[in-house]
């Protein structure tokens, strides 16, 4: 059958080359051009800024020394700072509190419904500069919120950015990001029949029963996108440094600040390219493993 | 004839466009200044007095200059950072401040040019330069070409509390260590008395920056004999130099909690010692006599009440007697700070005109009602400070510089991570050192660095 279309194949290239030229020059070149310069120690200051030298796959090497690979402040401490980091504040965090939140509310007042969605959707929308403020201001050891109620509760203060900086990145991500989980899973929760439920709670199942065996089996293909999507972001996501810049001593350096410190504190341009690449590599194993997991679904759908 | 009047006009729009290129000139300078904020005198001097003079001036000579100024509030690391991005990518202020200690890896990196390239004649020529030293114009240097103008040298020592000191059964008249082992006594004796105090700051960690390396490091480094470099230019990478200054900071911060540890981890902790000292809690603080003309300047933030009663200062002794750098008993180290023109400018001459004006003796002049500093012109009178001219007639003859050198940035970064591991209690002396070392080597290449340890 001749395929159906409403423009040549020139005016469709003619529409498609403007996008295509930005795309081009804003997208594809710094991708080539990140590669090539990872392969070279260019830094902005000093002389190998303007005469850089093309190194192979040392930037790479220096990322994998076994010697310095665990010390805090070099790239295997971020990575595996960033693995615990989406571990606990996307997927134990964001996910299964956003799962919490989107079932208790299957089952409340619909007054009550709105208005919990209502707060948790303004948690999300907020700029990430003033929810950064509201969060230090919280946090401060001196004059914080955090510590005015642990000292009226009668317990110490706690020197949190300091303390547990790794802890108070956690729950500021998990804070932030649960608002969207919990839509996630409401609305997929709301897409199922009611009369399941109906028929469950004549036979008397608990709630925990009807979750376990009618609302999750039900809403599976929803949580793994949202496992998906919340693992990508947060791997990437680049807010805690406005609470802790990273420090102190680096023990909240993920890898997107690790990166920018690399390339933009230390202005080592040739490893930070570096870093850069090999993130693009793992965020591209998420992207194709959700492409794959979508398209199995598209399919399962379709039979 | 109706086209040709039309050639006509675009032909007069065309030469007025070219002959009178100054309807207005706009010209912008930077620094970090901030009425009310860090560096407020500078602010005020370069709003109230030096752009309107130069406004004036370029009036009386035919052209309307419009000048701004843009107040940078961040630190100096940020401003260092905005001007490198800046100029790199061809924009940034037409005239901005700068640390000198920076000038040679930025001009490795070309991201500045030299005046005489420039801006040429008037700047080789300007009647200024006859009333600079040379070792002054070297703040701006870097290999024989200058590339702006310092606004002053400093010097570095110990500001005291004297009241503090009082409380404590020492007399601050006659307050002088004269080693590093008497410091920590009067530090102890402090802390005995109030226990909830920092006695002593010594600036470490990475927040604080290049003031971590200049009024930390390199004031007790000195004090063993040795610097970043040896005689060759070589960075040591491995000595007891380095071992003895991480034992001191492991002192203060660590086994003793004789400083406030906190302080130097946390973005904002340099304000912090200062609030400190402001406020009672540290009464022994190494910084540079900044710290006098500005910080601690009556109606500034951290403002010290009476300060001509409760604030004095003492000289930084050297480890022990006669073991400090050139076998001296106390020791300091010198920078500058100035002015350069970026590069990229539109307007080279204007930039440079406004630099020179800014550089004036009438203008320097001027800021000395501002705030008091020895000026970098000999033909400005040394203003009627008392702590002025001790401190410099004391510490002047002490003091050194930091390496000239392209790649010292990129190692003070090291030293500042090397402070911070150390007092936050991550890594012992020795181990810091060893990760310094392994920095250095990739950063300059083993054939540059020494070790001075068998």
């Amino acid at each position: 059958m001749r395929s159906f279309s409403l423009l040549s194949r020139s005016a469709g290239a003619a529409f498609l080359t403007p996008a295509g030229l930005l795309i081009g020059a804003f997208v594809i070149a710094p991708f080539f051009w990140v590669i090539y310069v990872s392969f070279t120690n260019r830094t902005l200051l000093g002389r190998t800024a303007m005469n850089p030298d093309f190194v192979g796959f040392a930037n790479y090497f220096s990322l994998f020394d076994a010697a310095s690979f665990f010390t805090r402040g070099e790239f295997g401490f971020s990575l595996i700072l960033t693995v615990q980091f989406v571990l606990l504040s996307a997927l134990a965090g964001q996910a299964a509190l956003g799962m919490l939140l989107a079932w208790m509310l299957q089952s409340v007042p619909k007054s009550l419904k709105r208005l919990t969605e209502a707060v948790v959707i303004a948690a999300w929308i907020l700029p990430e500069v003033v929810v950064a403020f509201a969060w230090f201001a919280f946090l401060d050891y001196e004059n914080g919120t955090l510590n005015m109620i642990m000292d009226a509760l009668g317990l110490p203060p706690g020197d949190w950015l300091l303390s547990f900086p790794f802890w108070v990145i956690v729950v500021f991500n998990t804070w932030r990001g649960t608002a969207f989980s919990m839509m996630l899973f409401n609305s997929a929760f709301s897409s199922i029949p009611p009369s399941y439920f109906q028929a469950a709670d004549v036979a008397g199942a608990t709630s925990w029963q009807k979750f376990r065996d009618i609302g999750l089996p039900l809403i599976r293909g929803h949580v793994v996108t949202d496992l998906i999507l919340i693992t990508m972001w947060t791997f990437n996501v680049f807010t805690p440094f406005l609470l802790t810049s990273g420090g102190p001593s680096y023990r909240t350096e993920i890898l997107p600040i690790y990166t920018y410190r690399v390339a933009f504190r230390d202005f080592e341009f040739g490893k930070g390219a570096a870093v850069g690449v090999i993130v693009m590599l793992i965020n591209l194993v998420f992207a194709l493993f959700y492409l794959w997991v979508t398209r199995r679904r598209a399919k399962g759908v379709a039979a | 004839m109706r086209i040709r009047s039309h050639a006509f006009w675009m032909a007069l729009a065309a030469a007025t466009a070219l002959a009178a290129p100054a309807a207005a000139a706009d010209l912008t300078i930077t620094c970090r200044c901030v009425e009310g904020g860090a560096n407020a005198n500078l602010a005020k001097w370069i709003k109230e007095s030096v752009i309107p003079s130069f406004a004036e001036k370029k009036k009386a000579e035919g052209e309307e200059v419009n000048v701004t100024l843009t107040e940078f509030a961040g630190s100096d690391e940020q401003l260092t950072q905005q001007l490198a991005l800046d100029f790199s990518t061809g924009s940034g202020p037409d005239i901005s401040g700068f640390d000198g200690f920076l000038i040679p890896s930025f001009v490795e990196g070309g991201l500045l040019k030299p005046l005489e390239e420039l801006v040429g004649e008037p700047a080789s020529s300007w009647e200024g330069w006859q009333h600079i030293s040379e070792g002054s114009r070297a703040l701006m240097s870097y290999k024989d070409q200058t590339y702006g103008i310092a606004l002053g040298t400093d010097v570095r020592m110990i500001f005291v509390r004297a009241d503090l000191l009082e409380d404590a059964g020492i007399d601050p008249e006659t307050w002088q260590p004269t080693s590093w082992a008497e410091l920590l006594d009067a530090a102890r004796k402090l802390k005995e008395k109030n226990p909830d105090s920092f006695p002593l700051q010594l600036n470490a960690g990475v927040p604080m920056g290049e003031a971590t390396t200049m009024q930390g490091y390199w004031m007790a480094l000195l004090g063993t004999g040795e610097q970043v470099t040896d005689e060759q230019g070589r960075y040591i990478v491995a000595s007891q130099g380095i071992l003895d200054t991480l034992n001191l900071y492991k002192a203060i911060y660590v086994d003793e909690k004789l400083g406030d540890q906190r302080a130097q981890m946390l973005s904002d902790g340099r304000n912090r010692t200062f609030a400190n000292f402001r406020d009672g809690k540290t009464a022994l603080l190494v910084e540079g006599d900044w710290f006098y003309r500005s910080v601690t300047a009556p109606d500034s933030e951290f403002a010290v009440e009476n300060r001509d009663e409760v604030m004095t200062w003492a000289k930084m002794p050297a480890k022990e007697p006669g073991k400090g750098l050139r076998g001296q008993d106390f020791v300091t180290i010198s920078g500058g700070t100035g002015f350069v023109v970026n590069p990229n400018t539109d307007e080279p001459e204007l930039a440079w005109e406004l630099l020179a004006h800014l550089n004036s003796k009438e203008q320097l002049g001027k800021y000395q009602e501002y705030e008091p500093r020895i000026s970098i012109r000999d033909d400005v009178p040394i203003p009627n400070a008392p702590f002025l001219s001790e401190t410099s007639k004391e510490l002047l003859p002490l003091t050194t510089a930091r390496p000239n050198d392209a790649n010292y940035n990129a190692v003070s970064a090291e030293i500042q991570r090397m402070t911070e591991a150390v007092v936050s209690g991550e890594l012992s002396p020795e181990d810091a050192m060893a990760r310094y070392r392994d920095a250095l080597i990739r950063i300059v290449g083993e054939e540059n660095t020494v070790s001075l340890l068998q």
